[in-house]
């Protein structure tokens, strides 16, 4: 008897094509281009309005309409909902977990607690910019 | 009862024949209350009695029958004939080097096991004639970690584990926060070293495959993103001077 | 006893994901209603400047594009290595990179605006 044990490589570049979980979370991680992508156009939006000037905001939010910007605009807003904010909310209670006296909180009430502060955060964005 | 004709594929590798592991595929006719165990059981008793394969306890105790069913990480003893196709694949674990048929090598974990310090330290000496105290609060914070029994099942589902060996993986680091999350213990700095490094927590980037498949709701994902956050406050507290933990 | 550096990161990045998990659909809401050509009243110019020129509109800014940046840093870092590309050291720097100046632009155009 001789030990010759057969190794199985992973492939580095295309092993999450092996399950449909591996792609979720590869879809999930995506969603991090759209933050990067938000964040450069709100400091570019910074930049124009510290030139101080009404018109240059208004050609920049002109150049910002159009039905390619509502449908680009829309499926980002489909795609970060699904592939972060809710996982996002799903998975915090495994990283907080709560415990009040002996017992831990359930987690459908950590996860329905955030889903509550997102509704009221986003409210308190929209009156914050005065569209309700 | 109902028998079924279940064609089984199974991967077998022989160390002294095989360049590469092949199927082969048996055809077993199944009991509908039969779980996969007692087809490959079938299997060895009147079909081909080379097959190799670890089994011993038959009722989700033992750990030992982690197998791939269908391409998923599974104790065969817990998974139902009823609740598959006509067609079953069977593979050896993913992630670990196969030994023999579905038989693989289990040394890298088991060192990992035992790199993690899998039991409680204590610095000072015990009390006197009597037993550590610990309440049921203090319990509850850890006791779902205790469930785990080493099928390994986690480790065949982390593409982490399978992409870097060293990754100390789902069930080593559960099982250090089972320790560190008990009361009774004082060697969370002990095992920080190891933990908080490259190859502990950071490695995991919370795909959560490892909690799916744990066939006793461990949940080793949800140990390991907790860690992070400990390790990250832990940071800051030694960079400020802050006193760390009470160990 | 050693924890690797990644725990700074790694804090940022959880803090800044739970904030962008929380803010950026209202965020791309505003932008949407703006490509519609609704632009929301404290958008105009006078009233988001009169926001941006306040301490208080200058802090919440800067937090919300610090956190966000830095989040989005250290995920791209991890999508980089999940998709086969393993010089880790060199991908982390380039992306903490962009993210530091992503963090200095932020501080800068928001500290121009008065």
């Amino acid at each position: 008897m001789s030990r010759r044990p057969y190794v199985r490589e992973m492939s580095k570049t295309t092993w999450y094509m092996r399950n449909g979980r591996y792609r979720v979370y590869v879809l999930r991680e995506l969603s991090s281009f759209l933050v990067a992508f938000y964040t450069f156009l709100v400091i570019y939006a910074l930049s124009v309005l510290a030139a101080g000037s009404a018109v240059q905001w208004n050609s920049f939010l002109a150049s910002q309409q159009g039905v390619g910007m509502i449908i680009f605009h829309g499926l980002a807003l489909l795609y970060f909902l699904f592939y972060q904010t809710f996982p996002w909310f799903k998975l915090a209670p495994k990283a907080m977990p709560i415990q009040v006296g002996e017992n831990k909180v359930a987690d459908s009430k950590i996860i329905g607690a955030h889903y509550v502060a997102w509704i009221v955060v986003t409210a308190f964005i929209f009156w914050l910019a005065g569209v309700i | 009862m109902g028998t079924r004709q279940l064609e089984l594929e199974v991967m077998r590798y022989d160390p002294e024949k095989d360049e590469a592991p092949h199927f082969q595929t048996y055809s077993v006719p199944c009991n509908e209350d039969w779980v996969i165990l007692d087809a490959i059981n079938y299997v060895k008793d009147n079909i081909d009695t080379t097959l190799a394969y670890r089994w011993s306890c038959h009722m989700m105790v033992c750990g030992s029958c982690g197998m791939m069913v269908n391409g998923e990480p599974v104790l065969t003893c817990k998974t139902f004939v009823r609740d598959l196709p006509d067609k079953v694949r069977i593979e050896p674990l993913e992630n670990f080097p196969i030994e023999r048929d579905l038989v693989v090598v289990l040394d890298d974990v088991m060192q990992k096991l035992h790199q993690v310090q899998p039991y409680i330290v204590r610095k000072d000496d015990p009390p006197e004639d009597a037993e550590y105290k610990q309440t049921r609060g203090q319990l509850m914070k850890f006791k779902q970690l205790t469930m785990c029994i080493n099928c390994m099942c986690c480790y065949a589902a982390c593409p982490q584990y399978g992409l870097n060996k060293d990754f100390i993986g789902p069930a080593a680091l559960a099982l250090a926060h089972r320790y560190n999350l008990d009361n009774r213990d004082q060697g969370k700095s002990d095992r920080l070293d190891i933990l908080a490094d490259h190859n502990g927590v950071w490695e995991c980037s919370f795909v959560g495959a490892c909690s799916e498949v744990c066939p006793k709701h461990v949940d080793p994902a949800a140990a390991i993103q907790q860690m992070k956050v400990d390790g990250a406050v832990e940071f800051w507290k030694q960079r400020l001077g802050i006193p760390g933990d009470k160990s | 006893m050693a924890i690797a550096k990644k725990a700074i990161v790694w804090g940022l990045f959880a803090a800044g994901g739970t904030l962008t998990s929380f803010i950026l659909p209202a965020l791309i809401g505003l932008f949407l209603l703006v490509a519609t050509g609704n632009v929301p009243e404290n958008l105009q110019f006078e009233q988001f400047h009169a926001f941006a020129a306040s301490w208080l509109g200058k802090a919440c800014l800067f937090v919300v594009l610090f956190l966000s940046v830095w989040h989005a840093a250290h995920r791209l870092r991890v999508v980089v290595h999940d998709f086969g590309i393993r010089k880790d050291a060199l991908v982390a720097n380039a992306v903490y990179t962009v993210a530091a100046v992503g963090t200095v632009l932020a501080a800068f155009y928001l500290l121009a605006i008065s």
